[in-house]
C-alpha cells in the first residue's frame, strides 16, 4: 500500500516535470499578444548586427504585431551544439541560422518550416530571382526548408606587404603569368614563412581539427569526402590520396602551413596568406598591411571553387512560426538581401554582378567580385555534409589525427578513416 | 495515542484519534520544528538531485530525437547498445588513465607540499598561499592559458628550449596529451588537498614526533609510522574527493584536446557529451551518465569499505 502510494506520487511528479517540459518546449501554438521573434545566428559582429537590427526595426514599423526581434550570437566553434542544446531544453530559437555541414540533419528530420508558399506569395518578393543551384541542400521532398541566405565562396588573402619582404611573386604576379597553382602557391607560402619567421598559408578554421576546410583543397584534385549519394567513403580515393600528399609534404617538409600546435592568425599579420571566407574580409584593418583577394590556386584538375553555405530557417516548434517565416520573407526580399549583401553573398541572380556588389563592397575590386565571388558562387562545390554529419565529423577527426605526423604513412591513415566512417555511411 | 477500534455493518471503520488529548504535543511540536528545518534541504535534495536522477534514467530507456522532436520508449535497448560500442572500451581505458594519474600526482603533490610547508621556515605563508591561488581561478581561464602554454611553440617548450631540450608537441601525441592534461588538472586544484593535509598534519600532537625521537626513530619512519596514520582520514576524504573529480572532468578535455588526438583523451564524460549534445543521442548519452554513476558509486563504497583497514583513529 505504502508502496503504491509512493510509486504514484513519483509517477505524479514525473508527470508534472514533463508537463512543464513539454510546455516549455513550445508545443503549444496559439499565441496570445504580440509576438516577440529570436534568430539565433553565428557573428556576434558589431556591423552584422546593427545591419541586422536596422532591418528588424523597419520591419517592425509596420507590424505592431511583433513587439521585438532580437538576434542571438551563439559562438561560432560550438554554434550547432548550443543550437540543438537550446531545441531540448525547450529554449528553441524562433528562426536559425543553419550551417550547410547540418543542413541534412535540419532538413529532413522535419525540425523546420517549409517555407516555398509564404516566400512565392510574398509580394514583391521574386522568388525566381533565387539561383536553383544555391536552394539544392535546403530542399527536400520538392519543398524548401531553408533560404540560402549566404553562399560564401573561397578565396586566398594575402598580405602583399610580407610576400615582397621575402622578396617572393604575389599571387596577382602568378595568375598574370598563368602560374597560379597549389605547387606555386605552397612554395611561395613555404619561402615567405623561411624568410620572414611568420606562417606561409593558414587554413582558417582548420587548426588540425575542422578537416572539412581541407575541402579547400583537395576538390583541386578531384577528390571528395564521400560519394554524391553519400553512401561510399571517399577518403581513400588515389587523388585524396595524392592531395593529402602534397599537403602533407607541404606541412612537414617546406613548412608552407604551420605545424600542429601551432597558431596564426592572418588577420592580425601573422602569415602571409589565407584560405578563408570573403565574408572575412571584415577582419581586415583599415591601417594594417598591404592585402590581394585572389582565388583558390588550381590544382591538377584544373580551375575550381569551393563555397561554404548558412541558410536561414524558421522553427517549426516556434510559437510564432508565422510571424517568424512573414519577418524571414522581408529579411530575405531583394531590397535588403541587396543590404545584406555587403557581408553575405545573396543568391539572388540580379544582384550577383560585379557592380551591384561593388555597392556594398567598397574594400573589393570588381575583378575581385567578379573572379571569386561571382564565379566561386556560379561554378563551387558546397562543402562536405552529411546526414549524422557531427559524429561522422568526429570520426574523420580522429582517424585523420596519426596523419598529422612527420613520419606519417598518409595511404594506410586515410584507409584507416574509410574503415572508421563507411559503417556510418552505409546506415 | 489510544484508538478505538469499530465495525460498521462489518466493515472495520478507520481507527480515530482519542480527543481527550491535545494532537499538538510538546513532542509533535519538536518533531514538526525539526521536519521544517530540514525542509529546504529536502527540497532542494529532491528538486535537484533525486528527480534528475529519475529523469535520466527516465531518458535512458528512450530515443529522443531532439530535430525531429521525436519521443520513443525503447527499454533496454540503450543499455545493450553499450556491448556494441566499440568506442566504449578505450573510452573507458582513457578514463581510468586519467584518474590514476591524477589521483597518483595530486596526492603525492599535495602530500608532499603540505609536510614541506608544514616546517617552520620563513616564507611558508607565500608558497601556501602560491600553491593554493589556482584553486580560485577560472577552470576555463586557466585551462585556455595552459593551452597556449603546452603549443608546439608555447611557453613550456619555449622554457625547455632555454636548456637545450627540444620539447614535444604536448597537446598532439597520444601519450602526452594524457600527461599533459593530467597536469594541468593537477596544478589546478593540488592547492586544496595541500590545504586539507596542512589541517591535518597540524593536528598531529607533537609529543608523538618527540617520543619518536627519543626512541631513535628516523624522519622518514616517522612519516610513515605517526604522519601518515594519523592523517589517514584526511587521506580518505582528499581520495574520495579526487577520485570522483577524476571521472567528472571535462572542460580541461573540451578546451584542450577536445578527446583527440584520436580518442585517447576521450573521457567518460566528455564522451557522453558527445553522444547527447554533438551527436543528438540523447538516449544513449543518459545510459553513458547512468554508467557514470554506478562506477562513482562503486569507487565510492570500495573506498568507505577498504578505510576499516587503513585508516586510523575512526571510531
Amino acid at each position: 500500500m505504502r508502496l503504491g502510494k509512493a510509486v504514484r506520487g513519483v509517477a505524479a511528479t514525473l508527470a508534472g516535470v514533463l508537463a512543464l517540459t513539454a510546455c516549455g518546449g513550445g508545443d503549444e501554438a496559439g499565441d496570445k499578444g504580440p509576438a516577440s521573434l529570436r534568430m539565433t545566428v553565428w557573428s556576434a559582429n558589431e556591423a552584422h548586427l546593427k545591419l541586422f537590427n536596422e532591418i528588424a526595426d523597419e520591419y517592425r514599423k509596420t507590424h505592431p504585431d511583433v513587439a521585438a526581434i532580437t538576434f542571438d550570437p551563439l559562438p561560432f566553434e560550438n554554434y550547432t551544439t548550443t543550437l540543438t542544446t537550446q531545441i531540448a531544453g525547450g529554449n528553441a530559437p524562433d528562426l536559425a541560422w543553419v550551417f550547410e555541414n547540418s543542413a541534412p540533419d535540419f532538413v529532413a528530420s522535419g525540425a523546420l518550416l517549409p517555407l516555398d508558399d509564404k516566400l512565392k506569395k510574398t509580394e514583391g518578393y521574386q522568388f525566381e530571382d533565387i539561383s536553383p543551384a544555391t536552394l539544392k541542400l535546403w530542399q527536400d521532398g520538392g519543398k524548401l526548408y531553408a533560404y540560402p541566405f549566404s553562399t560564401s565562396p573561397f578565396g586566398v588573402f594575402v598580405n602583399t606587404d610580407l610576400l615582397k619582404k621575402a622578396g617572393q611573386k604575389t599571387p596577382a604576379e602568378l595568375i598574370a603569368a598563368g602560374q597560379w597553382n597549389w605547387d606555386t602557391a605552397l612554395t611561395v607560402a613555404g619561402a615567405t614563412a623561411g624568410a620572414t619567421g611568420k606562417a606561409g598559408l593558414v587554413i582558417r578554421d582548420f587548426d588540425y581539427k575542422g578537416w572539412d576546410n581541407l575541402s579547400t583543397v583537395w576538390t583541386g584534385w578531384g577528390a571528395q569526402a564521400w560519394s554524391e549519394d553519400g553512401k561510399s567513403c571517399g577518403f581513400a580515393a588515389p587523388e585524396m590520396v595524392e592531395a593529402m600528399t602534397t599537403l602533407h609534404k607541404a606541412i612537414f617538409t617546406g613548412k608552407a602551413l604551420p605545424g600542429p600546435g601551432t597558431t596564426a592568425d592572418f588577420f592580425a599579420g601573422d602569415a602571409a596568406m589565407t584560405v578563408t571566407q570573403i565574408s572575412r574580409a571584415s577582419l581586415l584593418k583599415p591601417d594594417g598591411f598591404g592585402w590581394d583577394l585572389v582565388p583558390l590556386p588550381a590544382g591538377p584538375k584544373g580551375n575550381y571553387s569551393v563555397v561554404g553555405q548558412a541558410g536561414v530557417g524558421v522553427m517549426k516548434k516556434s510559437k510564432n512560426a508565422d510571424a517568424a517565416a512573414d519577418f524571414l520573407a522581408f529579411l530575405t526580399n531583394p531590397t535588403n538581401s541587396a543590404k545584406l549583401a555587403q557581408f553575405f553573398p545573396p543568391p539572388r541572380q540580379s544582384q550577383l554582378t560585379a557592380e551591384t556588389l561593388a555597392k556594398s563592397n567598397p574594400t573589393l575590386k570588381p575583378e575581385q567580385l567578379q573572379k571569386v565571388v561571382i564565379d566561386g558562387i556560379t561554378n563551387g562545390v558546397v562543402k562536405p555534409s552529411h546526414a549524422g554529419q557531427a559524429e561522422l565529423s568526429q570520426q574523420v577527426r580522429a582517424g585523420l589525427d596519426p596523419l598529422w605526423k612527420a613520419d606519417a604513412d598518409v595511404k594506410a591513415v586515410l584507409d584507416g578513416v574509410c574503415t572508421k566512417i563507411q559503417p556510418l555511411l552505409a546506415k | 495515542m489510544s484508538q478505538t477500534d469499530t465495525t460498521v455493518g462489518g466493515v472495520e471503520a478507520p481507527p480515530t484519534r482519542d480527543r481527550s488529548r491535545p494532537y499538538w504535543t510538546s513532542r509533535r511540536r519538536d518533531q514538526l520544528t525539526g521536519y521544517l528545518f530540514i525542509a529546504p534541504q529536502l527540497l532542494g535534495s529532491a528538486v535537484f538531485v533525486i528527480l534528475p536522477l529519475i529523469l535520466v534514467v527516465w531518458y535512458s530507456l528512450h530515443e529522443w530525437n531532439v530535430l525531429a522532436g521525436t519521443f520513443e520508449f525503447v527499454g533496454s535497448e540503450n543499455y545493450a547498445n553499450l556491448a556494441d560500442d566499440t568506442n566504449l572500451g578505450s573510452v573507458l581505458r582513457a578514463t581510468g588513465l586519467f584518474s590514476v594519474g591524477l589521483v597518483v600526482f595530486n596526492l603525492g603533490l599535495a602530500l608532499l607540499l603540505a609536510v614541506l610547508l608544514n616546517q617552520k621556515l620563513r616564507g611558508t605563508i607565500v608558497f601556501r598561499t602560491l600553491f593554493f591561488s589556482p584553486v580560485v581561478v577560472s577552470l576555463v581561464a586557466w585551462t585556455i592559458v595552459w593551452g597556449f602554454l603546452l603549443q608546439d611553440n608555447g611557453g613550456v617548450n619555449g622554457l625547455l628550449d632555454t636548456v637545450g631540450v627540444d620539447g614535444p608537441n604536448w597537446l598532439r601525441g597520444e601519450g602526452t596529451a594524457m600527461f599533459s592534461v593530467v597536469v594541468v588538472q593537477v596544478f589546478k586544484n593540488v592547492g586544496l588537498n595541500m590545504v586539507l593535509f596542512l589541517a591535518a598534519l597540524q593536528g598531529v600532537p607533537a609529543e608523538l614526533y618527540e617520543a619518536a625521537e627519543v626512541d631513535g626513530a628516523s624522519r622518514l619512519r616517522q612519516f610513515w609510522r605517526i604522519t601518515v596514520p594519523m592523517i589517514s582520514p584526511t587521506i580518505l576524504l582528499t581520495s574520495i574527493i579526487t577520485v570522483v573529480g577524476s571521472l567528472q572532468v571535462f572542460a580541461q578535455i573540451a578546451v584542450l584536446t577536445q578527446g583527440g588526438p584520436g580518442t585517447s583523451t576521450t573521457v567518460l564524460v566528455y564522451y557522453l557529451y558527445q553522444q547527447a549534445f554533438q551527436f543528438h543521442h540523447f538516449g544513449y548519452g543518459a545510459t553513458l551518465s547512468i554508467v557514470l554513476f554506478v562506477i562513482v558509486l562503486a569507487l565510492t563504497v570500495l573506498q568507505w569499505q577498504m578505510r576499516k583497514r587503513w585508516v586510523h583513529h575512526e571510531s
